[in-house]
């Protein structure tokens, strides 16, 4: 690797230096990342084979009311192993891809519209909402990805709105249920205006019942004896009727439509802008990014109205990205993913991947909760934390075969940053592997 | 000035050198603190039901828990308030007035949003994102020579109540072999350029190791709670260790479900709460332990069995030397004309109060140091009278 600039673009952008990557890179680092702005996002056929969100939840869902104990039990294993073997597949696709780009921006968004295992129903389709809500749009409209992630199974129920019901509607007044306002408030703190975005609770229950009635087909109660898919559903009957005001704007009783009317309505709002080029900015410039840079990528994504590729090309385009080699600490899973491309490793089993990334408290898919995983060095740079990843490189370097002395490996990882100080350290490194730990537990490594 | 203000001043002015290393041998206090953060918004309802109100009754015809009487009904208090039943085991802390449990009782936070109301709860400015550390580090910093860690915190990484000047102790278990002092001492040469790698792992190696705590079998999931606990009241219990403890537990956020998600979360909190008191028992005279969340949830029961984002909710002290065995602060009732924004819990008691009340009684600091550097600009929050015998 020959400049900074490839540095920053394997890294910061990229998913780390893989196999042959740098030397293609050096000659036009933008070029390289402005290359992988593609609108349209072919799902990578090691990804592709595995199950949809509606068969996963059909069958779960069928199982459910069956009333055998045996069947939900044999679903439940069956679908444990399909989630496992396909983050197996994920963690490949992210060694081996030629994008890793693309690829880190599927994360930035899969982590953004956030659902986790830790509400177990949805565990098994998370993997498909991700393929399924998320990587169709990462270079496409912010609109079109928010409209699916809002529709999606896999979110409608991690934050209850398939159960929500409208007081006033046909269900409501037969079974007394109601209102779950949880996705509604969500949607607008951390997918859309942000928490500082100038609405009130009473939005948040204008939107969720606006929200009534957005669910999936395997919602049924258990004397239901048939479930026809597990896809999005609208039920009218859950439907809350009557005009509803979100943000002092009134949306006239229209079923479905009212929510998408909303949630168009927000895509398009100047506090969204705000927030989500912030986010752009703190995952790709520095935890506490200048606002300049914010400034510029939300009037890009105003202007081009949620253009997410105008906006990715604008952000490969400020100069503040390329002006500090490595502010970001790596999260575990991108340092797994770093390592596993830095040493050739491009079959990672699952044995390999659950351990450090359990270890580390960050296993794909299990957000503590719907912010998702935090995007600071203050969380992930602790002192148990990086014991852990200390550890897991030490343990690693001594496992896997290395074909190239250290030196070139760390001229190949992070000649152009290494600093004299590890420099030293590793050309005097007691054996081998020790070096190979020490160029991978390098601060230099370790950031990006 | 206190002791630390002392310290730098005489430092600054060469004076360090003569002050023998002995005169810091002593803890800055003798008293343990454990502080346990229910994240997600613990139902202050569920969790300590006022049972025997009629309007609890009406806004909750799912949710209420039964009466006395049944298999699984409340374990009654004050004729008025019950435990939930998996809190039961905590019923004779009750008893023996070594458990004060304090409803309506919340932050300064008003709004619904879990990731500000955790943010406010732990950074102590009074608003989101108000400050960039951790109210109890700020205390921590203040009681004792900075080479001494008080603090202890539990798995891999730091929340930010414990994040900021003063050095923590960290504890978590790593299946991970360790490796050599060597290799890490090498490590630290390197991070000399990187001033915050070089930070961490210097505060990383100078922690506990794991190897110190007696534990025992595997860590399996839904135990994580329980097995810090455990290695929790190790760790406080050694006469050289740390004094303050901050754990966590995940979950709270119960919008559906909420019957049988409380029930087993409750009997986590209950078993992690027994094996903390059992651990520490010969120190518990000396202990205090504060269990809170970043607020409570609506009145009413939502359209799916469960409760939504609200306002007042529960503190629980547990030790020795709480005053117990009472409800505490000022219960508005559930009236309509009680509730905030008619929807939550009144809150009454602000926890800001209470947390000042445990600095000054328990830790030894000042009111001064509390008022204006803990909880800078909050004197308008009296520190809580009456919380300790």
């Amino acid at each position: 690797m020959q400049n900074i600039a490839t540095f920053i673009a394997l890294n910061r952008f990229g998913l780390g230096v893989g196999p042959e990557e740098a030397r293609a890179v050096d000659r036009d680092p933008r070029g390289w990342i402005q290359d992988q702005i593609q609108p349209r996002q072919e799902i990578s056929p090691m990804l592709a084979q595995f199950p949809g969100a509606s068969e996963i939840n059909k069958e779960i869902h069928k199982a459910r009311i069956s009333g055998s104990q045996e069947l939900r039990k044999t679903v439940r294993r069956k679908y444990r192993e399909v989630f496992v073997t396909e983050l197996v597949a994920r963690a490949r696709h992210h060694v081996q891809t030629p994008s890793p780009f693309a690829e880190r921006m599927v994360l930035f968004w899969s982590n953004h519209f956030t659902v986790s295992r830790t509400k177990g129903i949805v565990g098994p389709t998370l993997p498909a909402f991700e393929r399924e809500a998320i990587r169709p749009h990462i270079f496409g409209r912010f609109e079109d990805m928010l409209s699916a992630v809002a529709s999606h199974p896999s979110m409608l129920a991690y934050l209850d709105n398939n159960i929500s019901v409208g007081p006033n509607s046909l269900a409501g007044r037969r079974i007394g249920r109601g209102l779950n306002e949880n996705l509604a408030r969500e949607i607008l703190e951390l997918h859309t205006l942000g928490v500082n975005g100038g609405y009130g609770q009473d939005d948040v229950r204008e939107f969720a019942r606006a929200l009534t009635g957005w669910t999936h087909a395997g919602t049924v109660p258990k004397r239901q004896k048939t479930i026809k898919s597990g896809a999005f559903e609208f039920r009218q009957a859950m439907h809350e009727p009557g005009p509803k005001t979100v943000l002092g704007k009134t949306y006239r009783e229209d079923g479905m439509n009212e929510a998408k009317a909303i949630l168009k309505d927000l895509a398009g709002h100047s506090a969204t802008s705000r927030h989500i080029a912030t986010k752009i900015a703190r995952h790709f410039i520095a935890d506490a990014p200048p606002k300049s840079a914010i400034d510029r990528l939300a009037k890009v994504f105003a202007d081009e109205r949620g253009d997410l590729a105008a906006v990715s090309k604008a952000l490969v385009n400020l100069e503040e990205v390329w002006a500090d080699p490595a502010p970001k600490v790596k999260t575990p899973y991108e340092l797994v993913i770093s390592v596993l491309r830095a040493l050739g490793s491009a079959e990672p089993d699952r044995a390999m991947l659950h351990l450090p990334l359990r270890t580390m408290g960050h296993e794909p898919f299990n957000a503590p909760s719907p912010q998702g995983w935090p995007d600071m060095a203050d969380h992930w740079l602790a002192p148990e934390a990086l014991l852990r990843r200390i550890e897991w490189v030490r343990a690693i370097s001594g496992r896997l075969a290395i074909d190239q002395p250290p030196s070139e490996l760390m001229d190949r990882l992070i000649g152009p940053i290494a600093s004299d100080n590890t420099r030293f350290m590793v050309d005097r490194a007691p054996s081998g592997d020790a070096a190979v730990a020490l160029i991978l537990a390098s601060s230099e490594f370790q950031r990006r | 000035m206190d002791r630390r203000d002392f310290l730098r001043i005489s430092c600054a002015t060469g004076l360090c050198s003569a002050i023998p290393r002995v005169a810091f041998a002593r803890a800055a206090t003798e008293n343990r603190l454990v502080f346990l953060i229910l994240r997600g918004g613990l139902d202050g309802l569920h969790a300590l039901a006022p049972y025997a109100d009629p309007a609890y009754r009406r806004f909750r015809p799912k949710l209420a828990l039964e009466r006395t009487g049944a298999d699984d009904s409340v374990v009654d208090l004050d004729g008025y308030f019950g435990l939930h039943p998996s809190l039961a085991p905590l019923h004779k802390l009750y008893e023996r007035g070594e458990m004060l449990l304090i409803p309506a009782a919340t932050t300064r936070y008003r709004d619904r949003s879990h990731f500000d109301g955790q943010n406010l709860l732990e950074n102590g400015s009074g608003i989101p994102y108000g400050a960039r550390d951790g109210w109890l580090n700020r205390a921590i910093s203040k009681l004792g020579n900075s080479d001494q860690r008080l603090g202890l915190s539990f798995g891999p990484t730091l929340p930010l109540l414990m994040q900021g000047e003063a050095k923590i102790a960290t504890w978590s278990e790593s299946p991970l072999p360790k490796p050599d002092e060597d290799f890490l001492t090498r490590l630290a040469f390197m991070y000399e350029d990187d001033p915050d790698f070089a930070r961490t792992l210097e505060e990383a190696r100078g922690s506990f190791s794991a190897s110190m705590v007696e534990m025992g079998g595997r860590a399996r999931r839904g135990e994580e709670f329980q097995r810090a606990a455990k290695a929790a009241s190790q760790i406080l219990s050694r006469e050289d260790g740390p004094r303050i403890a901050v754990m966590e537990s995940q979950g709270w956020d119960t919008h559906f479900g909420q019957n049988w998600r409380l029930a087993a979360l409750l009997d986590e909190l209950a078993a992690g709460l027994m094996a903390l008191t059992n651990g520490l028992d010969e120190i518990w005279a000396q202990t205090t332990i504060v269990v809170v969340s970043e607020f409570g949830r609506t009145a009413a029961e939502n359209g799916s069995q469960g409760t939504d984002h609200g306002v007042g909710g529960l503190a629980m002290l547990l030790g020795g030397k709480v005053n117990g065995g009472r409800i505490g602060g000022n219960w508005p009732g559930l009236t309509g004309a009680a509730l905030y924004e008619g929807r939550d819990v009144l809150p009454t008691t602000d926890y800001e109060s209470l947390f000042k009340a445990v600095l000054i009684e328990r830790l030894g600091l000042s009111q001064a140091v509390v008022e204006d550097r803990v909880f800078p600009s909050s004197r308008m929050i009296r520190p809580s009278e009456g919380l300790f015998k």
